[in-house]
């Protein structure tokens, strides 16, 4: 394992035995460097790891929330090369920053040439949520060749061939997606979250992350009860996107990511 | 004729994984790995079930209207220097050729025991074409339409609805057909077991591609078995139109083995590729990753999905299949933009020669077989023949055409 490896903040969670809170905004969202503020306050709130998205035109596993937040940072212009501005800056804060993409950005960046300037800027890797390990043999390449983290997803309609290659193929760690469908808050958690976890633990020791859905303090501790990570997207995206001005916006952002810091504190005690 | 046999034996692309050289393959979330994987063998089987493809030849001829004409345009021809040849895929049920593939994948629905099928559609055509095959084959159709097409062509959204399906307005992104395409993938991804996601086009990840090729490619084989016919010979060029690349596979494909035969996809090329305003995929974009398959594709540096435009609503999409971007890559096919205005000026030209509207789309290949003509009447030393594929009508189109040519009423246009 890589010093740079979000496994480090995953044992430095379990050795605090409580769940890792991953806490996602997409990269220029609504300016850089207001995502840049988001994300130190998130970080200063509580959050363990940044979950940076690069904006894309066409995201196909997000729901309405995190879309409009791309649009708003893709209509301001933002770039792929702006984003690991981003990263460069979270990183300083001391929390990891993993990046979320869709592939086409990266393939068009070079695949290699981003891998080289992820690890320059700090970043522990990628989590590719329509990238599968099949179609990924430049990306086996570069993550090897620059120590870089690789999260695949794994779905309740995995099956058993499909999960064991696909968590083979993970560095650092694995993300459950908890339901079938796309981001965003739910009411309830997913049933077949913790039966997907399990199902990941009889083939790796590596750390098993929860997306899509959490959105409370109350389901943060739910989740983390079975899962090492929890992973929050649309329901920290929806603070600032609701809000009327920047402050306000941080100030909802502070109280949910505190809340959610809670959650997964609350887990085993 | 009876229909030809649905498995290909052409097909050597692609390979299992669904790659066409270095295109094609599945950009999907994992949550639709299980999906695509079961929907494969699904049709594998189907192809190779004497019963699914008997079912399919009847639905064909008897609800489709199909094989369709080879119909020999002697006006036409006349007029151009070169024996035109029209397959007249207008004339099918739903005017379109579109109806072989959405008849084949809602059979193919119905066999999965699915009850419910998705679409996503641009100008509505698909939509339709997907809502009638759901009407008579009794699934539920939902269809997912940009809030912009909604109001551009509020009338396919009505014929929608009278058929029994559920129009979802899209508001996300441009509000167009690639962002319908994005939604119909969220509904996928969340209603999996009980829908199947009818695309439209040969593109989308594996095996759509190689799929939809399967139900379209009967066109190609009518055409060459009719053109032997009809002149016996084959022909020295097959001209179609490229969006997605639906109607251009579904006539190249019984022609790639026929060394001789010229094939030539003609794209939208807007208000002309130099503009930027333009959908000519191959010709004005680059390899990248789009709706879950590598391709040519309309985008900026970063790997942004650009905007297209053209005058053609069908051909108005960012991407293209990728046994396209292969066939062009390794020379079998010729790929070309057509301006709007070339297009035009060919959609008249068949009106006033031969009494045939076609689609707006169509009239971008016949435009292109126009523009052929003498650099293939030079290397030949003697009068082409040309098989276009006139691959729609254009009743939908005369809103367009008439306020392109100026033949509506002030208070109509």
């Amino acid at each position: 394992m890589s010093e740079r490896s979000i496994a480090v903040a995953f044992e430095k969670a379990r050795a605090e035995e409580r769940a890792l809170l991953v806490g996602c905004m997409p990269a220029g969202f609504p300016t850089v460097e207001r995502s840049i503020a988001a994300m130190t306050a998130m970080v200063e709130s509580g959050v363990d790891v940044i979950e940076l998205e690069i904006p894309y035109s066409d995201p196909v596993m997000d729901g309405p929330v995190i879309q409009r937040a791309s649009d708003i940072a893709l209509a301001g212009g933002v770039r792929v090369a702006d984003a690991l501005r981003v990263v460069e800056a979270v990183t300083a804060t001391g929390a990891p920053v993993v990046i979320m993409t869709y592939w086409n950005p990266i393939e068009q960046y070079g695949v290699d040439a981003f891998a080289r300037d992820l690890a320059a800027a700090g970043g522990t890797g990628l989590i590719t949520p329509d990238l599968i390990p099949e179609e990924a043999a430049e990306w086996l390449a570069a993550s090897d060749a620059y120590g870089l983290d690789r999260t695949f997803l794994v779905a309740p309609s995995s099956t058993d061939e499909r999960l064991a290659m696909t968590v083979a193929h993970c560095r650092g760690f694995v993300y459950a997606t908890a339901l079938m469908g796309v981001t965003g808050a739910r009411e309830r958690t997913s049933e077949a979250a913790p039966i997907l976890v399990g199902r990941v633990r009889e083939v790796t020791d590596l750390p098993v992350g929860v997306g899509l859905g959490v959105s409370t303090g109350a389901q943060a501790a739910e989740v983390g009860r079975y899962a090492d990570g929890v992973i929050v997207g649309s329901a920290l995206v929806r603070t600032v996107l609701d809000a009327p001005d920047e402050a306000s916006g941080l100030a909802a952002l502070r109280a949910l990511s505190t809340e959610l810091a809670e959650g997964v504190r609350a887990v085993r005690s | 004729m009876t229909a030809p046999p649905l498995t290909s034996g052409t097909a050597a692309v692609p390979d299992a994984a669904g790659h066409f050289g270095r295109y094609g393959g599945r950009f999907v979330p994992e949550a639709l790995v299980a999906a695509l994987d079961e929907l494969d063998r699904e049709y594998r089987a189907a192809l190779a079930d004497p019963t699914f493809q008997a079912e399919f030849d009847r639905m064909l001829r008897e609800y489709a209207g199909t094989p369709s004409l080879l119909y020999r345009a002697e006006r036409l021809s006349a007029e151009a220097g070169a024996r035109i040849l029209l397959k007249r895929e207008d004339l099918n049920h739903t005017g379109a050729h579109k109806v072989r593939n959405v008849l084949g994948q809602a059979l193919l629905t119905k066999r999965m025991g699915k009850p419910r099928v998705i679409a996503e559609t641009g100008a509505g055509q698909h939509g339709v074409a997907s809502a009638t095959a759901a009407a008579y084959l009794d699934l539920e159709c939902v269809v997912y339409m940009g809030e912009l097409d909604t109001q551009r062509q509020a009338l396919n959204v009505a014929r929608m609805r009278m058929l029994g399906a559920t129009v979802i307005p899209v508001t996300s992104g441009s509000r167009t057909l690639k962002d319908a395409m994005n939604e119909a993938m969220r509904d996928w991804v969340t209603n999996v077991d009980r829908t199947h996601y009818l695309i439209g086009t040969v593109a989308g990840p594996h095996p759509f591609p190689a799929m939809v090729r399967e139900f379209v490619r009967g066109i190609g084989v009518e055409a060459r078995q009719q053109c032997l016919e009809l002149t016996g010979a084959l022909p020295d060029a097959v001209a179609a139109c490229v969006g997605g690349g639906s109607n251009a596979l579904g006539i190249f494909h019984a022609f790639i083995d026929d060394a001789d035969v010229r094939l030539y996809g003609f794209e939208a090329g807007g208000e002309g590729i130099e503009t930027g305003r333009h959908a000519s995929s191959i010709t004005g974009g680059s390899a990248g990753v789009l709706h879950g398959t590598r391709t040519y594709v309309l985008q900026d540096a970063d790997g942004q999905t650009q905007e297209s435009h053209s005058i053609s609503a069908g051909l108005d999409y960012p991407g293209v299949g990728p046994e396209h971007a292969w066939l062009n890559d390794i020379g079998r096919a010729r790929y070309e933009p057509v301006t709007d205005a070339e297009a035009m000026s060919a959609f008249q030209l068949l009106c006033r020669t031969e009494g045939i509207i076609p689609a707006i789309e169509s009239a971008h290949a016949l435009a292109g077989a126009l523009r052929i003509i003498p650099a293939l009447t030079a290397e030949l030393g003697r009068e082409p023949t040309i098989v276009v594929n006139l691959s729609g009508r254009g009743d939908k189109d005369m809103h367009t055409a008439g306020r392109y040519f100026g033949l509506l009423d002030e208070r109509q246009g």
